[in-house]
């Protein structure tokens, strides 16, 4: 009998070798990138059999809850017309077949070489840590060993950001903007004005005899309202 | 490591079968957070309507078994309703929708320490593993809007997905800035390092944060004033729209476990966990038993506070603009949870960082 893990290997294995094969064989772009949610939270728990946690649950937390959610979000917003798409399927084979191939190739020389690697120096590649936190290995590692390469990532995303800001942000002199600051900060007396107005006396002539009535007194220190 | 099962295994069977033991024993501790759970749910509801209803001058529901009644009588009622499917909409979607909001909300469950020793699964990238299942959570919303194919569902989803992604980064920054000072990823460390009193809990040192936490959770959970995504005035009920029985049952048990986990992770967090506020409880013995020590009751409490301040708020604050929500969220919470980030990464190389550990 197989080792549960082992078992669990494929299973995990095959659910994401199929959810890969969908997510480019589907016709709705909208469930292509479901299946693609699929294959990452599969090649996740993988990486969790491999005893590799922060890996793992960073590939939910980044991929699965922010880009496939912005993705999906721009997928549902299209429109795809799936005979337009198809049309020009043949004129485009012979380069998308070539296009194919070579990342085929180039795919499988990094693996064989990774692999070749692997069995060089066998002793090297097992996981490091056994015990203790698997994520602060990994911090203390990124931030001693890998500070150069950080640095520069986080450079790169930085400009990054700004470009993406940069491209987007356009300034329409026709669009007439609401300041949401300012209209948080309004307070009740910005636009209401409460005043005090004297309660006039009834003249003996107009009420005979009656006292003032208290409506008309409240009626009269009435709030006006400037806005 | 022997558990009741493997043992109740070798006496029906004569053999432990460890693997088979091991997942019905785990099946059976994850079924004792999950009922407790959903009870919570049904009384919140009710809880929710009472508090909402005394606020606002009424009595709330007092038919059913004098009102206790009512989340079941609820229950029963949208159990035998009719479950439609509008015209056009994605089948299998629609139905795997509320499967993929209840579940996330339930799956967080597994790594909350309830007391020093009762927690399903001692992991230590705990707090990663809430803020990931956290946000998976808006799938669920984004499905049941888009397979509904109707125009108020679809945009309850788009609001939902840009408010929940929004939200989460404060909520992030907000989990690092207590991560920085428990030096723990573990939920059950986190809580350990505020032992000693209410003063050592972390909302004081990390005040900021808390506020910006609470409030990322209510909008996290789609909760008053930020329901957007239901907006009742605006597009009906939102991304729910279209579900009818049981299927909006599971949309409500979602939001409601929802919040429940918010104001469990926020106690966790922020207050302390299953600590006592005043250490001395520990000692006060009564009849041989000390009933105020750290425990679950403490959590219990806590709990209690932080939902009461769920539904406070949503008897108080009118719903927000949505792009008011959004410059809550990106030009405020940010910004500010990012600058104390900082601001603690620097103080606590100093001799005065003990204030922050």
């Amino acid at each position: 009998m197989p080792e549960l893990s082992t078992v669990v290997f494929y299973v995990f294995s095959a659910i994401m070798l199929l959810a890969a094969t969908r997510v480019i064989s589907v016709k709705n772009p909208v469930h292509a990138a479901l299946f693609l949610v699929l294959a990452f939270f599969s090649a996740s728990a993988l990486w969790m059999l491999l005893k590799a946690e922060f890996l793992a649950i960073a590939l939910v937390l980044v991929y699965v809850g922010a880009v496939m959610v912005l993705f999906l979000f721009v997928v549902m917003m299209l429109d795809v017309n799936v005979e337009e798409l198809r049309k020009q399927f043949r004129s485009y084979l012979p380069v998308g077949l070539l296009v194919g191939t070579a990342v085929l190739i180039e795919m499988a020389l990094v693996l064989a070489l990774a692999f070749g690697k692997k069995s060089s120096a066998a002793g090297e590649t097992v996981a490091v840590v056994v015990d203790g936190s698997n994520t602060k290995a990994l911090g203390i590692e990124l931030f001693t060993k890998y500070i150069f390469a950080v640095e520069v990532a986080g450079v790169l995303l930085l400009v990054a950001i700004v470009a993406a800001i940069a491209l987007t942000l356009r300034d329409r002199r026709e669009t007439r903007y609401q300041n949401p600051g300012e209209q948080v900060l309004i307070r009740a007396r910005d636009r209401v004005r409460v005043l005090k107005i004297a309660s006039e006396k009834p003249t003996p002539a107009e009420t005979p005899a009656a006292p003032a009535e208290p409506a008309a007194a409240a009626a009269a220190s009435a709030a006006e309202v400037k806005k | 490591m022997s558990n009741p099962v493997e043992m109740a295994l070798t006496w029906a069977l004569g053999q432990p079968f460890p693997t088979v033991a091991y997942g019905i024993w785990t099946l059976l501790k994850i079924v004792a957070i999950f009922l407790p759970v959903v009870i919570c749910v049904a009384f919140l509801t009710l809880w929710e309507r009472k508090v909402i209803g005394w606020m606002q001058v009424r009595i709330g529901p007092n038919r059913v078994g004098k009102g206790f009644l009512q989340p079941f009588a609820d229950v029963l009622k949208l159990i035998f309703k009719e479950i439609v499917v509008p015209t056009g909409a994605n089948k299998w979607l629609f139905y795997i929708a509320p499967l993929l909001s209840i579940g996330p909300a339930l799956a967080a469950w597994a790594v909350v320490p309830f007391d020093p020793t009762l927690v399903l699964a001692d992991v230590n990238a705990g707090l990663l593993y809430i803020l990931a299942l956290t946000s998976i959570g808006v799938y669920g919303v984004i499905l049941a809007g888009w397979a509904s194919n109707s125009k108020y569902a679809f945009l309850g989803c788009l609001r939902s997905a840009a408010q929940i992604v929004s939200y989460e980064i404060a909520m992030g920054f907000a989990l690092v800035g207590v991560l920085m000072a428990a030096n723990s990823l573990n939920l059950s460390d986190i809580v350990n390092a505020q032992k000693g009193g209410w003063w050592q809990w972390y909302f004081l040192p990390l005040f900021p944060l808390f506020i910006v936490y609470f409030i990322s959770g209510v909008a996290e959970t789609n909760r008053h004033p930020f329901d957007v995504a239901e907006g009742e005035s605006e597009i009906v009920a939102g991304f729910h729209v279209e579900y009818s029985g049981v299927t909006f049952a599971v949309f409500f048990l979602a939001e409601y476990a929802n919040m429940i986990l918010i104001a469990v992770l926020t106690s966790v967090m922020f207050l302390g966990g299953w600590l006592s506020p005043i250490p001395i409880t520990n000692e006060l013995t009564l009849f041989g038993a000390t009933p105020l020590a750290d425990g679950f009751f403490w959590l219990a409490a806590k709990v209690f506070v932080v939902l009461f301040f769920f539904l406070w708020i949503r008897a108080s604050f009118p719903r927000y603009r949505y792009d008011q929500i959004m410059r809550l969220g990106w030009k405020i919470f940010i910004p500010v949870t990012l600058v104390f980030i900082v601001f603690l990464a620097i103080i606590m190389q100093t001799p005065w960082g003990e204030a922050f550990h």
